[in-house]
């Protein structure tokens, strides 16, 4: 990974969110869409031109579940685990998925092109049980159809 | 709209688009793109996900036909056989009325019906009246009056009554008050307020004006979870246009109330469905609950009077104005009123999102509204209120929908997520499932719930891998009991309710796992074997869906599983179609 970190981007998404404590959340969700994890350089960045300090961030940034400190691949698989998805076997497609792409739940794909991840409710219960791919939502699945959609991915990446 | 062409409306809310309505309506448009004359437009979720797309065509005479399960095939046959032939598909069509059967829609009554983005559609269902009746009459504490007398009770879960809890902020004097939309919703299993935000999210700042006059203040925030992107933009989308029509924003229809609203998305923190948590986040803080007193209502979003309501109780307020509070209350059993939203999933036919009115009972949710499991299993239970709920056996669904009568089954109402369970469920299983929710859940700082629920999940864990000892059962409910005396907040309080209630009802099936070492619903892997039985017609079904390819057997001959490959996942029991899978 590139250790590089564009402090400008960094800068101007403080410069366009704001300063005060209250900010914080929102703007480490920007940094998060920037960068697509926070970055710890980035945490000391923003604790050094603004208002908010470094444990603020580091807590609020290690409390919620949204947040990421660490690289993820391009394409973020997420199985549900919701109720629903948990009674129709969402345990299964977490395997499926796993032998698929060779990692386990919560890693990346040694060519960062794939992180496995499993999530809390996504709200599309009657669908169960369903994975998350960027904003695609891929319901009533088992796991021969949850590993099929790495195999289409693949096929869309090759062609596209 | 003009009136002497057909319409075509197309349901585009997350869950339609997830069943792939993006298609459908791609295929509509590139029709009218090539000179099909038609109106289109799009609307949200009408509640039945279980026949998900959804297309409504509209003749020229104002007939409506409803068109479900719509995918590209049905969808080009519809637009040249009935759109342009004239000739409605019947077969593929959904009677509303009668789907919609024992409902009462008051909080979904525009969903469905009306374009979510565009705010015409919902002046033209009486949107905004109750504001702008509220803002005329000038009198607060009426307003507070009516919502206290309608008997509206927090959908949130909490049960309380809304209009006392006005009634406090409103008793606060202050320079500057709050009010607060919780769309939070981080119940697995529930997505009531989602679908609301993204099908109606006029209603809900209506409400939510209304309530902000009511108590004094001009700002609000809805906190609303950053998983629900779509509900997010229509919500943003909503305020923008409300504002530029002076409907929202300063000297609303001229009275000098202003009312500003912010959305701020949450940032994935069950906990901060605690009020408290909550706005400590918006505060840009750790999502920790604090002590109350105070409670919000004294001192909460930056130390100034706050009323948090969730979505679902700000949707209702709007009605409640419109038609006053005799006409909410004539709803409901003698101290529930009004509707109820439930989100049904899990193992049911019609599963989706349903409104019935308070008193109605569990059997009639599942077996009338929801058309039971659909399959010939039985249903075994019914999950109510998700973490901090609990499991309510078949043998109680003469209970009716009712805060009280609900919590003495020892689930709660919770926000509405109901999650079906069939004998396939394990319900040592279910409970090991929540425990893992909250104790990773759990912000840390009550000791009992940070650790004991830990310890339960470990025990549980230990149970379903089949290496539980006889003490585990006494352990759990001394555990539980701890858990829920010492913790400060609902998250913790609750929490042993799921263990709690499956002991109570299930007793057996968790002594089964200890002292037999068997799982009957064959989802514990350890503690269990599938058979193939000989009513095996020799389908091969099975043996073509078994992940491991371990089931052997000529077509037409019963078939064999070899227990050295299996790894007990339970799909050849899921597929087969002649009951000829056995747990042992």
């Amino acid at each position: 990974m590139c250790n590089c970190i564009d402090i400008q981007k960094v800068d101007s998404i403080v410069e366009r969110i704001g300063k005060d404590p209250t900010k914080a959340i929102p703007v480490l969700q920007a940094v998060q869409k920037e960068f697509r994890y926070v970055p710890l350089e980035v945490i000391e960045r923003i604790a050094q031109t603004t208002e908010m300090t470094e444990s603020q961030l580091y807590g609020v940034a290690t409390f919620f579940t949204q947040f990421r400190l660490e690289p993820v691949g391009e394409k973020i698989i997420k199985v549900c685990h919701g109720t629903a998805c948990h009674v129709g076997g969402a345990e299964g497609l977490t395997e499926a998925l796993e032998a698929r792409l060779g990692i386990k739940d919560g890693e990346n794909t040694p060519d960062m092109k794939y992180t496995l991840e499993s999530v809390a409710c996504v709200g599309c219960c009657s669908l169960a049980p369903v994975v998350m791919v960027d904003e695609k939502t891929y319901g009533s699945l088992d796991r021969k159809k949850a590993a099929k959609i790495i195999d289409d991915l693949e096929k869309a990446g090759e062609t596209g | 709209m003009s009136a002497n062409k057909k319409t075509i409306v197309v349901g585009m809310s997350t869950c339609n688009v997830a069943a792939g309505a993006d298609e459908v309506l791609k295929i509509i448009q590139n029709r009218v793109n090539a000179g099909l004359d038609v109106n289109l437009s799009i609307t949200g979720c009408l509640g039945m996900c279980y026949c998900e797309p959804q297309v409504k065509v509209l003749d020229e005479d104002g007939r409506e036909h409803l068109y479900i399960k719509v995918d590209a095939g049905r969808m080009e046959k519809i637009l040249t056989d009935h759109v342009e032939g004239g000739e409605p598909q019947v077969k593929w069509t959904l009677d509303f009325a009668e789907a919609i059967g024992k409902q009462r829609r008051i909080v979904l009554a525009n969903c469905g019906k009306i374009d979510p983005e565009k705010l015409d559609d919902y002046l033209a269902r009486d949107g905004y009246k109750a504001l702008g009746k509220v803002l005329k009459d000038n009198q607060p504490e009426a307003v507070i009056q009516e919502v206290q007398d309608s008997g509206l009770r927090g959908r949130g879960g909490g049960g309380f009554s809304t209009g006392l809890k006005w009634r406090f902020a409103f008793n606060n004097k202050a320079d500057k008050k709050y009010v607060v939309c919780n769309a939070d919703e981080g119940d697995p299993g529930a997505f009531m307020d989602r679908t609301t935000l993204e099908s109606d999210p006029h209603a809900v700042l209506e409400g939510m004006a209304i309530g902000a006059f009511a108590t004094g203040a001009d700002e609000a925030y809805v906190y609303c979870r950053a998983e629900y992107p779509l509900a997010i933009k229509r919500l943003n989308r909503a305020i923008a246009q409300a504002e530029e029509k002076g409907y929202l924003g300063k000297n609303i229809f001229g009275t000098g109330f202003n009312f500003e609203v912010h959305v701020k998305e949450g940032a994935g923190a069950f906990v901060c469905g605690e009020e408290t948590a909550l706005l400590a986040s918006i505060e840009g803080r750790r999502g920790m609950p604090t002590i109350r007193p105070p409670f919000p209502a004294e001192s909460g979003l930056f130390g100034k009077p706050t009323t948090i309501n969730n979505v679902e109780t700000w949707a209702n307020v709007p009605w409640i104005v419109r038609h006053g509070a005799q006409a909410f209350a004539a709803y409901g059993t003698e101290k529930s009123k009004g509707t109820k939203v439930f989100a049904l999933a899990g193992k049911i036919k019609h599963g989706g999102l349903v409104e019935v009115p308070m008193g109605i009972t569990l059997d009639e949710i599942i077996h009338d509204v929801g058309g039971g499991t659909g399959t010939n299993r039985q249903v075994k239970a019914v999950q109510m209120g998700g973490p901090s709920g609990g499991c309510v056996p078949r043998e109680l669904f003469h209970t009716r929908i009712d805060y009280d009568e609900v919590t003495r089954t020892g689930a709660i109402m919770g926000s509405g997520g109901m999650v079906v369970m069939d004998e396939t469920t394990c319900m040592v299983d279910v409970a090991r499932y929540f425990l893992d929710f909250t104790q990773l859940e759990s912000c840390g700082k009550c000791t009992f719930c940070r650790i004991g629920t830990t310890r339960m999940l470990e025990i549980l864990t230990r149970i379903c891998d089949g290496k539980g000892v006889p003490e585990d059962i006494d352990i759990l409910e001394d555990l539980a009991e701890q858990i829920k005396t010492t913790s400060l907040c609902g998250l913790g309080q609750t929490a042993p309710n799921p263990v709690l209630t499956t002991l109570r009802y299930f007793r057996n099936e968790y002594e089964e796992h200890i002292f037999d070492k068997k799982c009957r619903a064959g989802k514990c892997r350890n503690l269990c074997t599938f058979e193939i039985n000989d009513k095996c017609v020799g389908c091969t079904l099975c043996a073509r869906n078994c992940p491991m390819d371990c089931i052997t057997g000529k077509s037409k001959e019963q078939h064999f599983i070899q227990q050295d490959k299996c790894i007990r996942c339970g799909v050849c029991r899921d597929v087969c179609k002649f009951d000829a899978v056995t747990v042992k």
